[in-house]
């Protein structure tokens, strides 16, 4: 692997190698492990063109454990910020030998674009492009459901919320059907549902009710608004009341079922602060467990 | 080759007993590199009656030659028993070789803390040291060629073998 841009093209086991990998950055009580001098003398940057808390600084911290040097470099971003003057940027960069890029971008395809044009032995890691795909999150997502469900072949994964705009859920919907999930259901308002979603193996629903019933996890996904054009919800309570995740809710899926999110939370929009903050959250695991994994995806980049 | 694994154990048990004696360490920390040494600091562990825990390490993280042949993904987090500033480490491994695990182990080590002092107890030393190491206690001495291996299986039960690789 040259390059991490989508979870699509991955085969079972580079995701379960990079599971793997993961797990030997945790300790036995899930905290990641102490600095180690994997990636000592190499130079990383985060190529962020898009806001972004959590997936920036647990990079930043997975770079730091490994020992790399990483600069993040916040590109305000404006409409007009493509092709020539991307790659233009990339070039500046690549002039500063760095061996590796984490890339956010706002457009679909800007990762895979910079790996075409970027110098040979040098790695691209996409963080986010668009509506396209968000790997490393989907790959902690993977992780997270791993690590307390143990095996994914019995598993019913269901995906509730803004599908349309999330490209977490592209990714979680490759890397589950890669794994081998038994069921992936997916449910949102049909303003919020991509059409031909069955073409990549889920069962689409129109009630939340009949697609929690029984599932084993519970992705809940971000309401999107800054991405929303035009008025795709009457109002966020409407949409709370019909797809907010509730406690009443989630006590329809399996007792021992786990709620997940990718974070950052509208409380009260999609999710309800008792199942933010209930026994069967995990929602900050997840943060915990994104070390572990960019350490991972960062390490095999750079052991090829 | 024919080994008798029994009898070399026994051998580097008395051999480690005598160098915690010559040295006048009263509470060693017995630290195994993962996995064959692991597999040897169990035996003598037992067998010394060591009242600290069993410390383990996996020194792939501080290998020399990640760039060169990536990462195992098989690692398992090293686990060291206590704080071992100031404590007198045995080290042991299967096989001394190029000495470069030993290297590894060492830097880990001192990732952890700053030892007082911190030996090494090899079952099986084959020659080719590329770095200034030497075992404190050896089972075994053997002179291999670059193209043979000696390889120990185990945990249960342990066998070692001296395997011939194809020199291409």
């Amino acid at each position: 692997m040259q390059h991490f841009l989508t979870t699509e093209s991955l085969t079972l086991d580079q995701l379960t190698a990079i599971l793997d990998t993961a797990e030997s950055f945790i300790n036995a009580d899930g905290s990641s492990v102490k600095k180690v001098p994997l990636l000592r003398g190499k130079t990383i940057v985060n190529l962020f063109f898009e806001a972004s808390t959590r997936t920036r600084s647990t990079f930043e911290l997975a770079a730091k454990r490994l020992s790399a040097d990483i600069l993040t470099m916040n590109i305000a971003a404006s409409a007009t910020v493509k092709g020539e003057s991307l790659l233009d940027t990339l070039r500046n960069l690549e002039a500063m030998h760095v061996d590796m890029f984490v890339v956010r971008h706002q457009d679909s395809g800007a990762a895979e674009f910079l790996s075409q044009h970027i110098s040979p032995g040098i790695s691209v890691i996409n963080a986010g492009d668009g509506r396209h795909a968000h790997p490393t999150q989907a790959m902690l997502d993977m992780f997270t459901i791993r690590r307390h469900k143990g095996a994914f072949d019995q598993l019913k994964v269901t995906i509730v919320g803004d599908l349309l705009h999330s490209r977490v859920a592209r990714s979680q919907i490759h890397a589950l059907r890669t794994l081998g999930a038994k069921e992936i259901r997916v449910v949102a308002p049909r303003t919020l549902m991509p059409t031909q979603l069955e073409g990549l193996g889920v069962d689409v629903y129109d009630s939340v009710e009949s697609a929690l019933s029984g599932t084993d996890v519970i992705i809940t996904l971000r309401l999107q608004k800054e991405r929303m054009q035009g008025a795709l919800l009457p109002s966020e309570r409407e949409y709370f009341q019909l797809f907010g995740l509730t406690s009443e809710r989630v006590a329809l899926a399996a007792k021992d079922a786990i709620v997940m999110h990718p974070g950052p939370i509208n409380r009260g929009v999609e999710i309800s602060s008792s199942v933010a903050d209930g026994e069967q959250s995990v929602i900050l695991q997840q943060v915990s467990y994104g070390i572990a994994v960019r350490m991972a995806v960062m390490s095999i980049l750079a052991g090829q | 080759m024919e080994f008798k694994l029994d009898q070399l154990l026994g051998d580097l048990h008395t051999k480690t007993a005598a160098l915690i004696e010559q040295r006048a360490v009263a509470d060693p920390i017995l630290v195994g590199i993962h996995t064959g040494g692991h597999w040897i600091a169990e035996k003598l562990h037992h067998q010394l009656d060591i009242s600290t825990e069993l410390g383990v390490l996996d020194i792939s993280f501080y290998r020399d030659d990640f760039s060169q042949i990536g990462l195992n993904p098989q690692v398992k987090p090293s686990r060291l028993p206590l704080d071992i500033s100031g404590k007198d480490i045995i080290l042991v491994d299967d096989v001394l070789h190029t000495g470069r695990t030993v290297r590894a182990a060492l830097n880990e080590l001192f990732d952890y803390g700053r030892p007082a002092s911190v030996m090494l107890v090899v079952l099986i030393d084959r020659g080719g040291c590329e770095l200034p190491i030497r075992a404190d206690a050896v089972g075994m001495r053997l002179d291999l060629q670059p193209h043979q291996q000696v390889k120990l299986s185990g945990p249960e039960p342990l066998g070692l073998q001296v395997i011939e690789l194809d020199p291409n």
